[in-house]
């Protein structure tokens, strides 16, 4: 009875996820709900299994048992990536991954939410609202005055927030952020905490991160993993006086 | 701003090798037909018969270049697909010998006599008539491109491996083409045209023409490709050629994108080996052979990786050179050139021979106007603090 009004609830939910490398249980037994319209935190140690869960939501590996349900309809584990992109799932990599070679107006353009086929590529011309959605990206990522420039010569900061951009501008339902703070300076990481608060008005986020100043920055529900299960969830302050986390995560 | 694909694709710079490639099709007839061969304007047969060859090779190169330069996909079988073009040509200029041949069957051509065949295979029917010959040249290409990347790129086969299956293709294609029972002549491949839509392959205004078309073949395939990259298509290949994992979670089939440009690429090679049979008056296997398809990687890489123009120039530079050193005293040294040339350009011109053009030019326009990109100064000094800044470990 619980677990249905969960799934109803519930824009993401995992239930006993299991994924195994070679006997190794990156996902033993994970479940995990995320509410619409929320922004979740996930922490955990190296090898915790971050992101091979982002992986299995996003379809890039397959899990050996559970379920993942998107929206409490569509079963995530039968999907490819780009039927769930299509989906409104958009994710940003550990390693910013933009397309060096284009403009950082282009890169917008490419993520823009459009015909994805072949043909309507082919015979796509720009519109004016095309041009606005990609002005009103560039000012909330801040990198309007770099739009001109290709995205290979941005800062490692910089490319961070371009493809945060390139996944607004699919225009999403759930963002999934991994480790969006890597390698930033920390005016950067808070200008990065502002970004995300502000994308989580009307878009669901799911934020892995290490950097426990800025989780704290985000101020919002925290999850911890560990060896591929959920080991305490609740806000920051419960988290970080738990037991088992100050052992495994946090250190004493 | 709205533009039509046509007018995106033309810049001042196409334009003028669509102007340069449309003057070469009408007036390098002209002079070797209608100019005297003792005026010094007089272009002989020779060059027009030479340069006509390096043409069909400057289509496959831009084929080359499209899937390559733009996506991605290094191809090393891209022969195989001229070559299948040219078989299909050839076939049709089999038929048309008729009783002319050596033992005067009029359906059966001398190869499949000389191996005692009674009947025309089923495969050869319907050659005799050219709109056929012409579909086929298309069809057979891009049907094998298609069930081929259906195949390969469904499967996520990318980069070095891809490359390696695109080498035992145009492989296996040769060992298959010099069986004599496989029924295209063997070893020695289809020869002794006599005529071409009842005009003599061997003829001087025969030979002018088919330099025309191929000039004018070359065009249309470069409009084609133009218009391909500039649209939204071409940024979406160019995205897939730099980070196919990124394109894929935006949205995109990048099997879809492969397989389209693939598949087009193939059939303009096609057409490249049609054109090319009835001016080189043969087709055998040996133009499947692997060594083929990689020097037709090396005219792009020589001419300029993506950038379309410099594929084309790349064609006729590398083999014209190849002509050069090949004939007279420097024969025995060819090799040695060519091994030499690929150095070369591998260390000093990485970009390619345009490619390093654009280059300049881009960085001689962006010194010219700093004022126009007024944050370009100030970002770039942003980047020096910014990368120094995030030296500190990320973890």
């Amino acid at each position: 009875m619980e677990r249905n009004e969960k799934i109803a609830t519930s824009l993401l939910y995992l239930n006993g996820v299991s994924v195994s490398f070679d006997g190794f249980k990156a996902l033993n037994n994970l479940s995990l709900a995320v509410e619409n319209g929320e922004m979740r935190a996930i922490i955990g140690p190296n090898g915790a299994g971050k992101t091979t869960m982002m992986d299995v939501i996003t379809g890039k590996t397959r899990p050996n048992a559970g379920d993942v349900l998107f929206g409490g309809i569509s079963d995530l584990t039968k999907l490819d990536e780009t039927q769930i992109a299509e989906l409104g799932i958009g994710r940003k990599f550990q390693k910013p991954t933009v397309f060096e070679m284009h403009t950082v107006e282009d890169n917008i353009l490419l993520a823009l939410k459009a015909d994805r086929r072949v043909r309507g590529t082919l015979f796509w011309t720009e519109t004016a609202e095309a041009e606005t959605r990609i002005n009103s990206i560039l000012e909330i990522v801040r990198l309007k005055h770099v739009r001109e420039r290709v995205a290979g010569s941005l800062s490692h900061g910089q490319k961070q927030w371009l493809e945060i951009g390139m996944l607004l501008a699919q225009e999403p339902k759930l963002l999934l952020v991994d480790e969006p703070v890597a390698g930033m300076t920390d005016a950067e990481t808070r200008q990065t905490a502002e970004l995300l608060k502000e994308i989580n008005r009307d878009k669901t986020v799911v934020v892995v991160e290490h950097d426990m100043t800025f989780v704290r920055d985000l101020g919002v529900k925290v999850t911890c993993l560990h060896e591929g299960t959920v080991i305490a969830e609740g806000t920051i302050d419960q988290v970080s006086a738990n037991e088992r986390v100050i052992e495994v995560y946090l250190g004493r | 701003m709205t533009l039509s694909p046509l007018t995106q694709a033309l810049n001042r710079g196409a334009i003028a090798f669509i102007l340069l490639l449309a003057a070469i099709g009408v007036i390098v007839p002209i002079l070797n037909l209608l100019v005297p061969p003792s005026s010094p304007f007089h272009v002989s047969s020779y060059y027009v018969a030479l340069f006509g060859k390096y043409l069909c090779y400057a289509l496959l190169a831009l084929s080359i270049d499209l899937i390559w330069g733009y996506c991605g996909i290094l191809s090393l079988g891209h022969g195989a697909f001229f070559a299948l073009g040219g078989y299909a040509m050839g076939m049709y200029l089999m038929r048309q010998i008729g009783g002319r041949g050596v033992y005067a069957n009029p359906i059966l051509p001398d190869f499949m006599v000389f191996l005692n065949w009674t009947e025309l295979p089923l495969y050869w029917y319907g050659f005799q008539s050219f709109p056929y010959a012409i579909l086929m040249v298309l069809l057979v290409p891009g049907v094998l491109a298609f069930v081929f990347g259906w195949f390969a790129f469904r499967s996520r086969v990318t980069g070095v491996y891809l490359s390696i299956i695109t080498q035992a293709l145009t492989f296996a294609l040769m060992l298959a083409f010099f069986r004599n029972n496989f029924g295209f002549g063997g070893n020695n491949g289809l020869t002794d045209f006599k005529d071409i839509l009842g005009f003599n392959v061997q003829a001087q205004g025969t030979r002018a023409a088919l330099f025309g078309i191929s000039a004018f073949a070359l065009l249309i395939g470069y409009v084609i490709c133009r218009v391909i990259v500039t649209s939204k298509l071409g940024m979406v290949l160019v995205a897939i050629r730099d980070a196919e994992t990124r394109t894929r979670f935006l949205g995109y089939r990048v099997e879809s994108y492969k397989l389209f440009v693939f598949t087009l690429s193939a059939c303009m090679a096609g057409v490249a080996g049609a054109l090319y049979v009835p001016q080189v008056g043969i087709i055998n296997p040996s133009e499947f052979s692997p060594a083929n398809s990689i020097e037709a990687v090396i005219w792009v890489a020589v001419g300029g990786r993506g950038t379309l123009i410099g594929a084309a120039l790349g064609a006729v530079v590398v083999n014209y050179a190849k002509t050069y050193f090949t004939s007279g005293f420097l024969a025995p040294y060819w090799l040695f050139v060519l091994g030499g040339l690929f150095v070369a350009v591998t260390l000093f011109l990485p970009r390619g021979i345009v490619g390093t053009i654009n280059y300049w030019m881009e960085r001689r326009r962006d010194k010219a106007m700093p004022a126009a990109r007024p944050d370009a100064d100030s970002a770039a000094a942003e980047d020096g603090v910014a990368s120094a800044a995030t030296a500190r470990p990320a973890k």
